[in-house]
C-alpha cells in the first residue's frame, strides 16, 4: 500500500490519526474520514500521537471526526495530542461552539412573491417620484434660462449627438438599402416600381428612422448616464455635489436630458436624409427609377405629416431615455456589481418604453386618420 | 530554494534586493533591500508616496521592478504571474487597504473562495472552516450572509482578513490594515493579528501609517523616504535613529505621543 501524506485509520476501538492534517490532504482525509465505521456503544479511543502538521482546516475536521465518533458513543478520549495541536483544536472547538444561529430564516415562497410585488411597487412609485422631480427642476431651469449649466448642456450635445453622427448615418443608410431591395422584389412582379419611393419615403420617415435613431441612443447614452451617475453615487461625488449645495437634478439630469432632446430630433431629420438616399441607390440599381424621378415622387407621395410624426416623436423618445439612464444611475444603492446590472436595465427598460410609446401613437394617429 | 541555507538562523521568507522602481520620469525606488525573517511582524513605514504600497504590490506579484530581484521562500516572485506561481500563491494571503472583497458574493462566499479555488473539499467542511475563520477575526456569524456593500468598514476589514487567512498561509501581507478605523477598533485589530500570528504561526507583513500600530505590534519597522531604505529596526532603535527623515517621523507631534502611549502601557505584547 503506497504510504499517505495522512491518514486516518480506526482497528478496534482506537482512531489513528497521522501525518500532515493540513489543506492540501484534507479532501483526501474527509473521504477517509466518511468510509470509517464507527464501533457503536464503546468509547472510541483517539490516537493522535501520529499528526506531524495541523492547521486551523485539519483540526476542523478533527474535530468533525469526533463529534462522528461521539454520535455513536461516549465522548471518544484524546492521547498524544501534542500541546500546540491541542491548542489549536481546542480554539477551533470554542469557536465552532459560539455559532448558534444559523443566519436569516429562508422565505416561503408566497413570502418572495409578496415581497416582489412591493419592490415593483415600489420602483413604480420611486421613478414617478423621480418624473415629477426632474419636471419641477426642468420648470425652474427654464424660467431661469441664466441658471442652466450651458457648458455642461454643450459638452453633452457633443458626446450625445455630434459623436453619434457617424453610427446613426450608417445604420440608417443600411436600413433604407435592405428596405428597398425587400422591396424591390415584390414591386417588380406587379411593375409598379415606382411605389418603392411611397415604401422607402413613408416607412423611413415615420417609423423606421426615429426608432433607430432612439434604440443607438438608448445604447450609446442611455447607458452612459446609468453607468456615470451610479460610479459618482458609488464614489460618494454624489454625496459631496449635495452638500456643496449644487443640486444633482441641475447638474446632471437636465443638461443630459436637454441634450437628448436636442440631438434626438435633429439625429433623426439626418438619419431620414441617409436612410432615403439608401433607398434611392438601390431604386436606380434595381428598378430604374432614376434620381430625379424619385425625388419627384418623393415630393407627391410623401405628405410632410410623415415627416413631421416622425420627428415629432423623436424628442419624447429623448426624453423617455434620458430620464430612465438617470433614473437607473440614482437606484445604484451597493457596489459596483450595482453599476453593471442597473446599466443594463437601463437600456432595456429605455428601449422598451420607446417602443410601448411608439406603438401607442400608432393607434392613437390610426383614429385620427393621420 | 537551495539558495536558502539551513542552518541559517533566522530563515528569511522575503528577500528583497536592490530594486528600483521607475515609473516613466519617476523615480519610486532607487536602491532597496529588505529581508523579512520568519515569524516576525515586519512593518514598512514612511511617509505618503514614499513607495510602501508600490514595494508590496512588488513583493506579492502584482507589479515588476525595473530592476532587482524579490525572492519569496527562495523562489523569484516574477514567477508568480505565470500560472506555475499557483502553489506559491497559496503560501501567503494579502489583505488589501479596502478590503477587495469581491462585491458579487456574500462573506461567507469570499472566504471560501481560495478553498473552493485550491482545494476538492466537500461544500459543508468548506462551509465549516470559513465558519471557524469567521469567527476567528471576531465577526458574528450572523454576517455571514451580507454582502460586502452592506458592512461596515472595520467588518469589511475583518472579513478581508478572514479570506487572507483561510488557506492558513505561513505569510501574511496587510496594506494599511488600520488606516481609517477608530482608535479602538484599531488596536482590536493589533490584537486580532497578533493572536492570529501566535496560533498559525503567521509571519506578518504590513504597511502602515499608524504609529500606534508599528508600537504594538511590530518586530521590526523599515522606513522608506527617498527611495531608499531609511532605516531597519525595532522602533526603539529606529527611535535613537540620526536620520533627520526617520527622526522627523518618530518625533514629530504625533510620533511622540505614540511613543509615550508605548511607554506608558509598557509595550504589553502578550496577547
Amino acid at each position: 500500500m503506497v504510504e499517505r501524506a495522512a491518514s486516518v485509520e480506526i482497528s478496534g476501538k482506537v482512531m489513528y490519526c497521522r501525518g500532515r492534517w493540513t489543506l492540501t490532504h484534507l479532501a483526501d482525509l474527509e473521504r477517509q474520514v466518511a468510509a470509517i465505521r464507527w464501533p457503536e456503544g464503546q468509547g472510541v479511543i483517539c490516537d493522535a500521537s501520529g499528526l506531524t502538521a495541523l492547521d486551523t482546516g485539519g483540526a476542523v475536521l478533527f474535530q468533525q471526526s469526533l463529534h462522528a465518533a461521539h454520535r455513536q458513543g461516549p465522548k471518544p478520549t484524546v492521547q498524544g495530542l501534542r500541546p500546540d495541536f491541542e491548542a489549536l483544536v481546542q480554539l477551533v472547538g470554542a469557536q465552532q461552539g459560539d455559532r448558534g444561529g444559523k443566519g436569516p430564516r429562508r422565505h416561503t415562497r408566497i413570502e418572495r412573491l409578496g415581497e416582489a410585488a412591493w419592490h415593483q411597487w415600489e420602483c413604480g412609485l420611486r421613478g414617478l417620484a423621480f418624473l415629477g422631480e426632474t419636471t419641477v427642476a426642468l420648470v425652474r431651469v427654464l424660467s431661469r434660462p441664466r441658471s442652466l449649466r450651458w457648458r455642461s448642456l454643450l459638452r453633452m450635445l457633443h458626446i450625445d449627438g455630434v459623436n453619434a453622427l457617424p453610427i446613426t448615418g450608417l445604420l440608417t443608410f443600411l436600413v433604407g438599402v435592405v428596405i428597398a431591395y425587400q422591396g424591390a422584389e415584390q414591386l417588380r412582379k406587379f411593375g409598379t416600381n415606382i411605389f418603392i419611393v411611397d415604401l422607402v419615403g413613408i416607412s423611413l420617415l415615420r417609423e423606421i428612422a426615429p426608432l433607430i435613431v432612439a434604440i443607438l441612443i438608448a445604447g450609446r447614452s442611455g447607458s452612459a448616464y446609468a453607468a456615470e451617475i451610479g460610479t459618482m453615487k458609488v464614489t460618494e461625488e454624489l454625496d459631496a455635489v449635495r452638500t456643496l449645495g449644487i443640486s444633482p437634478m441641475d447638474l446632471l439630469v437636465i443638461p443630459r436630458t436637454l441634450a437628448l432632446v436636442i440631438a434626438v430630433p435633429l439625429l433623426t431629420v439626418y438619419a431620414d436624409v441617409l436612410g432615403v438616399f439608401g433607398g434611392m441607390l438601390i431604386a436606380s440599381g434595381q428598378l430604374n427609377v432614376s434620381f430625379t424621378e424619385f425625388v419627384g415622387r418623393f415630393e407627391e407621395a410623401v405628405a410632410v405629416r410623415h415627416f413631421l410624426i416622425g420627428i415629432g416623436k423623436a424628442p419624447v423618445f429623448a426624453i423617455i431615455i434620458a430620464l430612465v439612464g438617470c433614473y437607473q444611475g440614482f437606484q445604484i444603492r451597493g457596489g459596483v456589481g450595482d453599476v453593471g446590472r442597473h446599466t443594463t436595465i437601463s437600456v432595456v427598460q429605455g428601449i422598451f418604453l420607446v417602443i410601448v410609446f411608439d406603438a401607442i401613437c400608432s393607434i392613437l394617429l390610426n383614429w385620427w386618420d393621420l | 530554494m537551495a539558495s536558502q541555507p539551513a542552518s541559517e538562523k533566522h530563515q528569511s521568507v522575503i528577500e528583497v534586493s536592490h530594486v528600483s522602481t521607475r515609473f516613466g520620469q519617476a523615480v519610486v525606488h532607487a536602491d532597496v533591500s529588505l529581508s523579512v525573517r520568519q515569524g516576525e511582524v515586519f512593518a514598512i513605514a514612511g511617509g505618503n508616496g514614499c513607495g510602501k504600497s508600490t514595494l508590496l504590490r512588488e513583493i506579492v506579484g502584482l507589479l515588476t521592478p525595473s530592476s532587482g530581484t524579490i525572492r519569496l521562500f527562495g523562489q523569484d516572485s516574477r514567477s508568480l504571474e505565470e500560472y506555475d506561481g499557483r502553489p506559491l500563491h497559496r503560501r501567503f494571503g494579502v489583505m488589501f487597504q479596502h478590503g477587495a472583497l469581491f462585491s458579487s458574493l456574500t462573506l461567507v462566499d469570499n472566504v471560501a473562495v481560495p478553498l473552493r479555488e485550491y482545494t476538492g473539499m466537500s461544500p459543508a467542511l468548506i462551509r465549516e472552516i470559513v465558519a471557524v475563520k469567521i469567527a476567528m477575526v471576531g465577526l458574528p456569524p450572523e454576517s455571514g450572509v451580507k454582502y460586502p456593500s452592506e458592512l461596515s468598514g472595520g467588518m469589511r476589514r475583518r472579513a478581508a482578513l478572514a479570506r487572507a487567512i483561510v488557506m492558513d498561509p505561513e505569510l501574511l501581507f496587510l496594506d494599511e490594515p488600520t488606516a481609517g478605523l477608530d482608535p479602538m477598533i484599531a488596536a482590536g485589530f493589533d490584537k486580532l493579528v497578533l493572536s492570529l500570528k501566535g496560533l498559525l504561526g503567521l509571519t506578518v507583513v504590513m504597511v502602515t501609517h499608524d504609529l500606534d500600530s508599528l508600537w504594538r505590534i511590530a518586530d521590526r519597522v523599515a522606513v522608506l523616504g527617498n527611495g531608499k531604505v531609511l532605516g531597519v529596526g525595532t522602533m526603539s532603535e529606529l527611535s535613537q535613529s540620526n536620520d533627520p527623515v526617520v527622526r522627523e517621523y518618530f518625533h514629530g507631534p504625533r510620533g511622540r505621543a505614540a511613543s509615550e502611549q508605548a511607554a506608558w502601557n509598557g509595550r504589553d505584547r502578550n496577547v
